[in-house]
């Protein structure tokens, strides 16, 4: 294990994001305090060197605001960031911003990414300009090429003359990929970079991103709601409920073998291409939905959706991970009985 | 088995400054009583132009062209005046959900309200009644009735998608059209959700016509699918001839579902269709996808294939698969 830990890039511990609402002087002063939105409640992983690191969940479940906190564009309320074996939990503007030219972000949407005036030249330059890279315009110019050839995007000086209107979807987002090559990052956050895009080219897309993970031996943590693109793109996953992680393991394992309740009801509800379902109706082991994270149940927070919830799992303490071995973590008591 | 539904050479141009976007070019089609019609594509292949269509309310400058045949229940209503379209056809006989519908419900007025005014707007009867018709819709789709004194903000999505869905069903339609119904939606409850228009469609004795992009979602609804590319078709056959173990004809199709992964199979790569859709002012001579196509041969950049029954209810339009 100790090899291992040196090849930590990134690790999380117990982090917490609480967010607390907006209250009117009136409200403040009766004392009645409006709920704390746990966002982000106790989130615990690491990402190793080179790994590419799923982080899945539901709306709600808190991913987007874990990667959000993983990016420093907010402050956790508790809990801490180690990357690259330094704490990176609170620092200063200057260090935020190195901090920032080593992580990079890629966005959800490729068409609101993008600044619409902007040719694809200058949209390639601006993080150029705002880490105040040294070089002078051929020299930036020979930057935005390679990375343009990085992500594929032959012949690289037909582009850069182009604005974002002028491309597909798919285009669109290896510009934002090339965006944050750019700077040589030694990670990259994507939050759900493949939903907006059809699914004839979202493949190419998961291609090309393995393709220069592969090539510049990047570390992804890939955040997504959609538990087959994970299956097929990430080495390991996390699966968050209500702001915790309720089930970690690799990819396959934790697919075939899931031992959260949780975890085997999201399994079970994703569709397959396969025939013979159309008069069926599923059986969910599940009902209802995510509660508010205003209002977090007592004990394991999935107690009240849970089909083999017992008495204890409400009144006991909350579940931490346990390992079963292989690197597979869940967080629930009675998985041997379900 | 009857036919509901009968579409035959629609074509829905918008007219632009451009020249005419050729959105629907030639599609035709049966829907069967009973059935769920999948349509499935790409963004820009014409599922929800096909939609739009058959309420008769393409938005502008769109204009179904002439020659186009709507047959509703053995009645043409392409010849049918506006008027009679909104008192007898749109909402009555065929109801849309469309897209997104779930956030478009008036932020300012609570649900029971804006169920009320539409139910109002068409049917002759008191708040009393009504109010009793539209608990008894809210129970049918899973929800209690005091969801009608809470506002949309105060509701999920799934929730907010059920009464949609009751709404869409107030007139007794004979089809529901759904346009991707559940693509905002977590997987837990888009499932939910499939299984109650499953149960609904029993109750109702409906017809769907079911569009999503989702191979996967598609899979699991409906009885045929009708696959169209660059507003047209390009494949259509039963759910086995499409998912089953001989696998699709068209290969668009064929690609598509090699683009689609799977969450109980590990592979290496993907496979996936360079290029994007074309423009369809000007689309390719010949076969629409053959810039595309892997299996492309002189003739498909020449001439345009036509829909041909393959085998019995299975039409293909591809040069690769004629007899």
């Amino acid at each position: 294990m100790s090899d291992k830990s040196n090849d930590v890039l990134l690790e999380v511990k117990d982090l917490k994001k609480h967010f607390a609402p907006h209250q009117s002087l009136a409200q403040t002063l009766s004392g009645k305090n409006r709920r704390v939105v746990k966002a982000v409640d106790g989130v615990s992983f690491s990402i190793h060197r080179g790994e590419i690191f799923g982080l899945i969940g539901e709306s709600g479940s808190g991913k987007t605001t874990t990667g959000k906190l993983v990016m420093k564009l907010i402050d956790p309320t508790s809990g801490s960031i180690v990357f690259n074996g330094e704490d990176v939990t609170v620092t200063d503007k200057e260090r935020t911003q190195a901090y920032r030219r080593q992580v990079q972000m890629i966005f959800q949407d490729p068409y609101a990414s993008m600044n619409p005036r902007f040719k694809i030249k200058d949209v390639m330059d601006e993080p150029l300009v705002i880490h105040k890279i040294e070089g002078d315009h051929v020299e930036h110019e020979k930057m935005i090429i390679k990375a343009l050839t990085e992500v594929k995007l032959n012949p690289p000086e037909e582009f850069m003359g182009r604005y974002p209107h002028m491309l597909s979807g798919g285009q669109r987002q290896r510009i934002a990929t090339a965006r944050t090559l750019i700077l040589n990052p030694m990670m990259l956050v994507a939050d759900e970079p493949v939903s907006m895009i059809d699914l004839s080219t979202r493949a190419e897309i998961l291609h090309m991103m393995k393709d220069v993970q592969r090539d510049l031996g990047l570390t992804y943590l890939y955040i997504t709601h959609d538990l087959s693109t994970a299956r097929y793109f990430t080495d390991r996953i996390a699966v968050m409920y209500l702001g915790r992680i309720v089930e970690m393991g690799r990819a396959e394992d934790l697919i075939d073998n899931p031992l959260h309740p949780y975890t085997k009801a999201l399994i079970e509800a994703v569709p397959e291409p396969r025939t013979g379902k159309v008069d069926v109706i599923k059986e969910l082991p599940i009902s209802g939905e995510i509660p508010s994270p205003a209002n977090i149940p007592s004990g394991c927070r999935f107690h009240t959706r849970c089909p083999y919830a017992k008495p204890e799992c409400s009144s006991e303490a909350e579940p931490e991970l346990m390992d079963v071995g292989n690197g597979h973590f869940h967080a629930c008591r009675r998985y041997k009985e379900i | 088995m009857d036919k509901l539904l009968e579409v035959k050479n629609l074509k829905l141009y918008y007219h632009t400054s451009k020249g005419a976007v050729r959105a629907l070019d030639d599609v035709s089609f049966d829907l069967y009583k009973g059935e769920t019609l999948g349509l499935v594509g790409e963004s820009g292949c014409g599922k929800t132009t096909t939609g739009v269509a058959l309420l008769k309310m393409p938005s502008p400058p769109g204009r179904i062209e002439p020659g186009s045949q709507i047959i509703l229940d053995g009645r043409d209503i392409m010849p049918l005046p506006e008027k009679e379209i909104r008192k007898n056809v749109r909402w009555e006989e065929v109801a849309m959900v469309f897209q997104g519908a779930m956030n478009c419900l008036t932020p300012v007025y609570t649900i029971g309200k804006q169920m009320l005014e539409t139910l109002q707007e068409h049917r002759d009867m008191d708040k009393a009644q009504a109010e009793e018709l539209i608990k008894e819709y809210l129970g049918l789709v899973g929800l209690p009735p005091e969801v009608m004194g809470r506002y949309p903000h105060e509701l999920s999505g799934g929730m907010k998608q059920r009464i949609v869905i009751a709404t869409a069903l107030f007139l007794k339609p004979k089809l529901v059209i759904l346009d991707e119904p559940t693509t905002a939606l977590d997987v837990i409850v888009q499932a939910q959700i499939i299984n109650l228009l499953k149960k609904l469609k029993k109750t109702f004795d409906l017809s769907f016509i079911f569009i999503t992009h989702d191979l996967s979602l598609e899979a699991e609804v409906s009885d045929r699918i009708c696959v169209m590319y660059a507003g047209k078709i390009a494949e259509l056959g039963t759910n086995q001839q499409i998912y089953g173990e001989q696998g699709p004809m068209h290969p668009y199709t064929e690609k598509l579902l090699q683009a689609t992964p799977l969450l109980h199979k590990k592979v290496d790569s993907l496979s996936y269709i360079p290029g994007t859709p074309p423009d369809l002012i000007d689309p390719p001579k010949g076969c629409r996808f053959h810039p595309r196509c892997h299996k492309a041969m002189d003739k498909c950049s020449q001439e345009e294939p036509p829909l041909l029954e393959v085998e019995p209810g299975h039409m293909v339009a591809c040069w690769r698969c004629g007899k």
